[in-house]
């Protein structure tokens, strides 16, 4: 049985804001049901006693100094924008067209 | 060639602080062996010459001035294309940032200026520093100098290619699996994973954010540990930086001996899968450590084996997220933008065309190993063998200093092997992760030749967290034996490359 079925790895495609070909799909959906069945190893040694680990450091609530600091000017934000006008991104519609 | 190619960085660094050459001398001569080699060996993404140039001249203005600077001033480094660069284009090797000018310098970046190096230009990496070969750069693979027909390992390849060839003394690299520790291993550099949060992540292009470290890449240990140094130390705008003091790690490179120190060999780094070269010279470097004074025994580190599941499950998962700026919006490539697509679709659009196939890969495994449902099973047990690989290090070191290890199961394998097999690919890390999983530090040093092939092999070094200067002075005592041993250092047998135009 496979890990994963090519229905699930079209909507992980989707998730993901991939807009993938059948072929891209087909190739993928192989490869990621290969690697998952190898990393499911993981579930061989974990007991539920163990607890996890996020980070390598015990570090929480670390705060920078509330205070003002040079920062970017509207040029500079904006000098890499596909598209600008009137100092901001200029961005696609963000409502499907029903909506 | 020049003689000043082939100089160490801390010669280097002498030699112009003495008034012998100068800072533009040095980056000149550089800058004209990556004229000649680069069509080859492609380790670099950008060098703008005229631009190199004139660092290297603020930095002898400087000096001439009066101004007191450090060790490595007017010396080249090549920087991975992963840290920001104001001055020049980063794309992380990726087409969805081809052309992309950062408005501001990474942390590493500024600290490597103000230490009056010169960058010499950005180097080729895989995407994002996914992989081991630099195959999945979007701008085609560096070739490793010992033979140009193999891979100079990755995701820092570019850098590694790069010291390998003498086309600069220093590199820079990040690891987040093994991404400097490998490349440095089959190239024949020394190359080192510092203790997590020692040097700051700000500016550098996230992978998976957990584990990301930046290291240098050097061709011997010392100017490893001026280069760790020289950007290492608190940075208030990574908020996982360490607060602490860098530990001496010029000192411990400077010292050099290993007598009476406790080093434990990894039991679970070999056998099936192990190159027989390299296994034969990391157990003659294990003899040799005991000729040294070094107390060795054998150490059991029982979960290392699961690193590398668990690492392929939250590398992928800390980068479905990380790479989700990638949104089509305010920076980098924008496809389909025809006036009446939704974002929704011209984000889809974007991201099919601007990555390559393995970070696709990754942020659907990620993706898969994060959703509901799959969270517990994947993510959630990836978590629970990283405590249990801690508790492996920690029980590991009340009876050892040090651990050691071969770097990489193999030598450098040909461009293309396992350019299209992912699993193979990743086999590559399965000594260097446990240490990112655990922010420990390691480094690689070289230990010879495999006999199969001739072509280099590195052994690993270990230490707890924050014990950085430990592995440069068993590292630093191996390098000085075994080079009494060769009659000099190993890159010496490389082939020499043909200059072309």
């Amino acid at each position: 049985m496979s890990a994963i079925t090519r229905a699930e790895v079209a909507h992980l495609a989707r998730l993901s804001r991939l807009a993938l070909g059948e072929d891209e799909l087909d190739h993928l959906a192989a490869q990621l049901d290969q690697i998952i069945s190898a990393v499911a190893r993981v579930q061989e040694v974990a007991a539920e006693d163990i607890p996890p680990t996020s980070h390598a450091l015990p570090l929480t609530n670390v705060y920078r100094a509330d205070e003002n600091r040079p920062s970017l000017t509207p040029e500079q934000a904006l000098a890499a924008a596909p598209a600008a006008e009137q100092q901001r991104f200029r961005v696609p519609r963000i409502l499907d067209e029903e909506a | 060639m020049s003689e000043l190619i082939g100089k160490g960085a801390a010669e280097l660094g002498e030699l112009i602080a003495s008034g012998e050459t100068s800072a533009e001398e040095v980056a000149a001569a550089h800058l004209d062996r990556i004229h000649a080699v680069d069509a080859e060996v492609h380790a670099f993404l950008h060098v703008d010459r005229e631009g190199v140039l004139a660092q290297a001249r603020g930095i002898d203005e400087r000096r001439a001035a009066g101004e007191e600077l450090g060790p490595l001033a007017g010396v080249p480094v090549a920087h991975k294309d992963v840290f920001t660069t104001k001055d020049m284009p980063t794309t992380a090797g990726s087409k969805i940032l081809e052309g992309w000018r950062p408005p501001y310098d990474a942390t590493v970046t500024a600290r490597l200026r103000a230490a009056g190096m010169v960058i010499l230009g950005k180097t080729n990496m895989d995407e994002f520093a996914m992989g081991s070969s630099t195959e999945n750069s979007a701008f085609g693979p560096s070739r490793n100098p010992w033979d140009l027909t193999r891979i100079p390992g990755g995701s820092s390849g570019g850098s590694s290619a790069a010291v390998a060839a003498y086309e600069a003394p220093l590199g820079t690299g990040t690891d987040t699996g093994g991404s400097i520790r490998q490349p440095a291993a089959v190239t024949g550099l020394v190359g080192m994973k510092p203790t997590y949060g020692g040097a700051s992540r700000y500016g550098m292009i996230a992978f998976a954010s957990s584990l990301d470290t930046p290291g240098p890449f050097a061709r011997n240990v010392l100017d490893a540990a001026l280069m760790q140094a020289a950007f290492s130390g608190h940075d208030p705008m990574d908020s996982t930086s360490i607060d602490a003091p860098v530990p001496p790690v010029v000192e411990a490179a400077r010292r050099a001996d290993v007598n009476g120190l406790r080093v434990g060999v990894v039991k679970e780094f070999a056998g099936e899968g192990y190159q027989p070269g390299v296994l034969n010279r990391f157990n003659e470097t294990v003899e040799l450590l005991e000729s040294l004074g070094a107390k060795v025994v054998e150490v059991s580190c029982p979960h290392f084996t699961y690193a590398m599941p668990a690492y392929y499950l939250i590398a992928p998962s800390e980068c479905s997220s990380n790479l989700a700026r990638f949104d089509a919006m305010r920076f980098g490539l924008r496809v389909g933008d025809d006036g009446t697509r939704s974002a929704e679709e011209i984000m889809a659009l974007t991201r099919a065309e601007g990555f390559g196939p393995e970070v696709k890969r990754r942020i659907m495994l990620g993706t898969y190993a994060l959703s509901s449902g799959y969270y517990d099973a994947y993510y959630g047990k990836s978590q629970q063998v990283r405590t249990l690989i801690m508790r492996d290090f920690e029980a590991a070191f009340e009876q050892v200093d040090v651990l050691i290890s071969p770097t990489t199961p193999t030598t450098a394998f040909p461009i293309g092997e396992r350019a299209d097999d992912p699993m193979a690919m990743y086999l590559a890390d399965l000594c260097t992760i446990p240490a990112n999983l655990s922010g420990n530090p390691a480094i690689s040093v070289p230990c010879g030749l495999a006999d199969e092939d001739g072509l280099p092999v590195g052994v690993q070094i270990m230490a707890p967290v924050l014990a950085d200067d430990r592995v440069y002075r068993v590292g630093a005592a191996l390098e000085k034996a075994l080079e009494d041993r060769w009659g000099g250092p190993l890159l010496a047998k490389a082939p020499k490359l043909e200059a072309g135009e």
